[in-house]
């Protein structure tokens, strides 16, 4: 393993993080600020408990994760589409890497940027709300599994991407949407019977679920189920980039 | 001397297109500048990015300094320090930075003595600090050669180093290519311009439609190849070429009082005393003559338009 070349990346990669402060870490945490003023103060005072938490609370989990996941993608998919665009690609793809080193440099640092900013947000979540964490070793589990696995599909969408518009596209019409329908400000089990069923098709529900049994014990899915689904879509992702990286397909001609 | 490049039976095709290579075969000795000539299109590019690695090959192989570019890909690549033909920067890094990801790219420990050196020889020491997007074309030329060479490469490919550069910066990358190569570097360079071939490489390479038409000895393939030319300054204008000269390649130039003659540099007889007595036979006074050495340009033209295999 090259670790001098993997940290190369990585800590290029997180220069770049701090040279943008404004839009890497301001940015999202005013969003979820704004969310706590509308969903947990302005309506959330108005919604009764769920499943006997109060509703700013409940939805704390939810928050993370939905910046967790659009800040490991988005960080993940700009960190190697840029050098494609720029043309700079050609430098880590003549240099004595494998495909692993390049990974582990890119979306090491994206996972790193995302989990930073949850942690963010968790202390800014603690500011509005009072919330006890049950299983903290479980939630750093959650938050990291969750990280690295999206920070791979950000990879992947950044290598498939051939323009800005492309690298939008996958985040703002499919993860977005899966993220708000995934129980981020709900409980499933609010929904009526057939949304509930139609609900378990959606891979981030397991996530929020997961994460939100580590803050409060409670879930609406198992625990187990949750763990089973972020390890077999972090498996997906890695066999998927083993092939872009096999076949060379969108960098290697 | 051993090559540090070996280049067997190389082809390349992208999807049904045309062949991009075909069966190129090549040795790089080591510590020599190799230039690639050939029209655009012709496959230097491709070849130079399959040495690199940016480019599968669709048959052949392919070893740096022993190492195979597929199966031992990290050391075969650890030699190789790549200028690309465009300018691919990233903008708002800085010099230094950009440089310094070069050298972590390739595994090398942090040396910024060695970075200072390298800077100060292509005159950025005093840009260090400065965002790429901030210099000029020809400042991020030579950036694009810092990030080459901050790993200290064996091998250097330089693809059309001096297009777009303007007379004096050309000049100096060229003492710059010399001083690399006193160093041992290997140097190998395309470029659309003869003159460059010409004033640094010790071999040439031709290859057009994806093959290599030859390699040689600069200094062999002018001799080989180089075609005179006689410049015959007449005392009187001439309206057409006398019957009795018709069987000398003769031609008249620029002004009716010149006559060309081309001649073949290489043959035991040029026929230049006959011609200047058949001359004064048919009443033709010579007032002075030149004679011209073809330039690389004529004997690349010649072997790219077919003249010559």
């Amino acid at each position: 393993m090259n670790w001098r070349s993997v940290g190369a990346i990585y800590h290029y990669e997180m220069a770049r993080t701090f040279r943008t402060i404004p839009q890497s870490v301001i940015s999202p945490v005013l969003s979820t600020v704004l969310y706590f003023v509308v969903f947990g103060t302005a309506i959330g005072s108005r919604i009764e408990a769920v499943e006997g938490i109060s509703y700013g609370a409940f939805i704390v989990p939810g928050l993370i994760m939905l910046t967790l996941i659009q800040q490991a993608l988005t960080n993940a998919s700009f960190g190697i589409y840029f050098p494609k665009f720029v043309g700079t690609i050609y430098e880590v793809l003549t240099a004595p890497l494998s495909f692993i080193e390049i990974v582990m440099g890119y979306v090491g640092a994206a996972a790193t940027k995302s989990l930073l900013i949850a942690l963010i947000i968790l202390a800014t979540s603690a500011a509005f709300v009072d919330f006890r964490i049950q299983h903290p070793v479980w939630m750093v589990a959650f938050l990291v599994l969750t990280s690295i696995t999206f920070a791979l599909m950000g990879f992947i969408i950044g290598i498939w991407s051939r323009n800005f518009e492309q690298l939008q596209l996958f985040p703002l019409l499919v993860v977005t949407p899966l993220v708000f329908l995934g129980g981020a400000f709900y409980s499933a089990s609010m929904l009526p019977p057939a949304w509930e069923t139609a609900t378990r098709f959606n891979p981030v529900l397991y996530l929020i679920s997961g994460l939100r049994w580590s803050f409060f014990g409670v879930a609406d899915m198992p625990v187990g189920w949750s763990l089973a689904a972020v390890l077999f879509f972090l498996m997906l992702c890695l066999t998927f980039i083993w092939w872009i990286f096999r076949t060379g397909w969108r960098l290697r001609q | 001397m051993p090559a540090i490049i070996s280049i067997d039976s190389l082809s390349k095709s992208y999807g049904n297109g045309p062949a991009a290579l075909s069966d190129v075969s090549l040795n790089i000795e080591k510590g020599e500048i190799l230039a690639l000539l050939g029209p655009n299109g012709a496959g230097k590019t491709t070849l130079i990015s399959a040495v690199c690695g940016l480019v599968t090959p669709s048959a052949g192989a392919i070893s740096v300094a022993g190492h195979d570019t597929i199966k031992s890909y990290r050391q075969a690549r650890s030699q190789i320090g790549l200028v690309p033909q465009e300018i691919t920067i990233e903008p708002f890094e800085t010099v230094l930075n950009t440089v310094r990801l070069s050298r972590g790219l390739f595994g090398k420990r942090r040396d910024d003595g060695y970075i200072e050196k390298v800077l100060r020889d292509l005159s950025l020491w005093d840009k260090r600090n400065s965002a790429c997007m901030a210099l000029s074309g020809g400042m991020k030329r030579r950036v694009l050669i810092a990030k080459a060479l901050s790993h200290e490469p064996a091998v250097l490919f330089l693809d059309e180093p001096t297009a777009g550069v303007d007379v004096s910066l050309r000049r100096d990358m060229w003492a710059l290519v010399r001083r690399l190569r006193e160093s041992g570097v290997t140097i190998i360079l395309t470029t659309h311009y003869i003159e460059e071939a010409e004033e640094m490489a010790d071999r040439i390479g031709v290859i057009d439609k994806g093959r290599l038409l030859l390699v040689e000895d600069k200094a062999s393939l002018m001799a080989r190849m180089g075609r005179k030319r006689l410049e015959i300054f007449l005392q009187k204008p001439l309206c057409e070429i006398p019957a009795s000269l018709a069987d000398y390649s003769l031609s008249i130039g620029t002004q009716p009082d010149i006559l060309i003659y081309e001649y073949d540099a290489r043959a035991d007889r040029t026929g230049i005393t006959r011609l200047i007595s058949d001359l004064a036979a048919a009443g033709l006074s010579v007032r002075d003559l030149t004679s011209h050495q073809s330039s690389l340009e004529d004997v690349f033209l010649r072997l790219v338009e077919g003249d010559e295999p």
